[in-house]
């Protein structure tokens, strides 16, 4: 069976049905995690531009189950190859396509997977702990070289319940692996959702898996809820509340629920930001008279200013040595991006192509700012090259923003509008791939992508 | 029995003649909060030309939304007169306090927005401080784009959202 150009569009079409029929699936599997106000990754129904071309061939093997019970509702390698490809970087062989179901490394036959072109093949096996828990062991292996790269009792375990943690985890060894960088598909996303119309809008601040499983509400209140911030520890989150009346900041632990007010000044207290080292929160006050970027100690809350202008500046963001902040600033007329160090001082504009740049997120290294950049009434999310200065726009558009990269830098979140509905996108950094996170029902925006989860949280 | 019912019947007329005269019964576009029964008196009066019911039923008073050129937060010239009687109503009962909602519509991101609905709260905050009101009645709060009053993506509703709404918390 030799593959061949024509072969690999019936894959497709193939691969896109199989995968919404898993999809479904899983629907039907799963129904708690789909009640109302549920986040699910869809098929890719937009764009996977360019991005079949250039994506390393891996093919995930369903994953065997020995028990005497039956198997976890969750599909692990499923989750696995949609990790892989969501990412842009990896294109996952459609099931369909898995001819042949190895379990162990002395089961492959590597003619096969060279024949179907593949790079990399996963296989593994889930394994019932008296306990009940399941303990799932994998190998990966080169293709080519019929080398292994990881196996020999590398295993993870975890409940039947958390079997989706167990595949992202997976999926992070296997990318870490293959790329040399840290996988982020074991992160979660924080976003906010609006329901209902006129005086009986209920907004939500939502946390989720960042593929939109499995999301839990943190907050619920009638008045408006904004800028969801996650600390570097992942255990709190910042975010601006108008219940109160007027903006105020609040920080919530998210595994207790309780909460209390860190901001609460006449005038605007919004965009809460967290210092690397999670003592200091950045924000935006403007009780001194405009919008200004300050400092607090969340300790002792004692502040310090660090823009003193009469412009707005907002949106702050640490740089990860938390010595600078990037933010937004008008001072020039309309907003664009400037750097500050956080005792206060000259800041330094940033961006100079484009009418309007805002709402910074920054890559772990520092080498990219992803960004909202305005052009007439095209609002589209951009990624700027701090070392070239130059900018690439990676969506369409028209009113796209709040984007937030995932902690590896692979991959941004954002909101977007389609109709008169809110909906996240995630976009590989270089703009390649595209894939909608679609919510039942209801507006979702605000998306923020949280930092490496450790275990036990 | 006829004479009764003439009279019930003139006097019917007469006083639907009267309302429909003086123009003034009809409800006000926004609704403001607040009680609307002004039968309390707390408050000194300064002795204006206003009474609390005004709010209601002035052509001017009425008037409780101010709005903006994209981007802006200069109070166009088609708002200057509202702009001056509340100011008037304000200096004239020193009880009574504002709020002033600045918005933005939808355009930009969600924090500059907040910042630049309060923006067009203070101008307008400003300009009727400058005309008589004192500070201790204006109230600023920013809503960025959160509360828009539609949702469509065009000019035809942007413009909707650029606003500064009046709302009186207290009416003397």
């Amino acid at each position: 069976m030799k593959a061949d150009p024509h072969m690999h569009n019936s894959i497709c079409t193939r691969f896109l049905v199989a995968r919404l029929l898993a999809v479904l699936a899983l629907s039907l599997a799963a129904g708690a995690a789909f009640a109302q106000g549920s986040l699910k990754s869809e098929v890719p129904t937009i764009d996977i531009k360019n991005g079949t071309a250039t994506a390393t061939p891996i093919v995930v093997v369903p994953f065997h189950f020995e028990g005497a019970t039956l198997p976890p509702e969750t599909d692990v390698s499923d989750v696995i190859a949609n990790d892989m490809n969501r990412c842009g970087q990896f294109r996952a062989l459609p099931k369909t396509d898995i001819v042949e179901t190895p379990t162990r490394g002395s089961e492959i036959k590597y003619p096969t997977w060279n024949m179907l072109k593949q790079a990399y093949i996963l296989v593994g096996r889930e394994i019932e702990n008296p306990n009940g828990d399941i303990r799932v062991e994998f190998e990966l292996f080169d293709v080519a070289k019929q080398q292994a790269l990881l196996g020999s009792g590398l295993a993870i375990s975890g409940q039947r319940t958390g079997m989706r943690d167990v595949a992202h985890q997976i999926a992070d060894i296997v990318y870490e692996k293959i790329t040399g960088v840290r996988g982020a598909f074991w992160t979660r996303v924080a976003y906010i959702t609006s329901t209902g119309v006129g005086n009986s809008i209920q907004y939500s601040l939502m946390v989720a898996d960042s593929d939109g499983f499995n999301p839990q509400t943190v907050v619920k209140s009638r008045e408006p809820l904004m800028s969801p911030a996650w600390s570097p520890d992942s255990r709190r989150i910042a975010y601006v509340s108008w219940e109160r009346g007027n903006s105020s900041i609040y920080v919530q632990e998210i595994a207790t629920g309780s909460r209390e007010v860190v901001s609460a000044s006449k005038g605007i207290n919004s965009a809460p930001s967290f210092s690397p080292d999670g003592s200091k929160l950045a924000l935006t006050l403007s009780y001194g008279g405009n919008p200004d970027i300050y400092i607090m100690d969340l300790a002792g809350r004692s502040k310090t200013q660090v823009t003193k202008h009469f412009a707005i500046d907002t949106e702050p963001t640490w740089m990860a040595d938390g010595q600078s902040i990037i933010f937004t600033s008008d001072r020039s007329g309309k907003p664009q991006l400037y750097q500050a160090p956080i005792g206060g001082g000259d800041a330094t504009r940033v961006t100079f192509t484009g009418e309007y740049n805002a709402d910074p997120s920054i890559s772990w290294d520092g080498k990219r700012i992803a960004m909202v950049q305005g052009s007439g009434n095209v609002y589209r999310i951009a990624v700027l090259d701090r070392a070239t200065g130059e900018s690439k726009a990676i969506s369409p558009g028209n009113l796209d923003e709040h984007p937030s990269f995932a902690p590896n830098g692979s991959m941004i979140l954002y909101a977007a509008t389609e109709g008169s509905r809110g909906v996240l996108y995630a976009v590989s950094a270089d703009g390649r791939v595209r894939q909608r996170l679609v919510l039942a029902d209801g507006d979702v925006r605000e998306p923020a992508w949280s930092p490496y989860r450790q275990r036990g949280q | 029995m006829k004479l009764p019912i003439r009279v019930l019947l003139t006097a019917v007329v007469a006083s639907a003649t009267l309302v429909a005269c003086s123009g003034k019964k009809t409800k006000p576009d926004q609704t403001t909060g607040g009680d609307t029964t002004s039968t309390t008196t707390s408050g000194a009066n300064n002795g204006g030309k206003y009474t609390p019911g005004d709010l209601d039923t002035d052509s001017c008073l009425r008037q409780r939304v101010v709005y903006f050129d994209f981007d802006r937060s200069e109070i166009r010239p088609e708002f200057q007169a509202a702009v001056a009687c509340h100011a008037s109503y304000l200096r004239q009962f020193p009880g009574a306090r504002v709020t002033l909602e600045g918005n933005a519509d939808e355009r930009g991101t969600r924090e500059y927005n907040t910042a630049l609905g309060e923006r067009r709260g203070n101008a307008v905050s400003s300009a009727v401080g400058a005309a008589g009101a004192s500070s201790s009645q204006l109230n600023v709060v920013s809503y960025g784009e959160e509360r828009p009053v539609c949702k469509e993506h065009g000019e035809g509703c942007w413009q909707k959202n650029r606003r500064v709404e009046i709302v009186y918390t207290s009416k003397q």
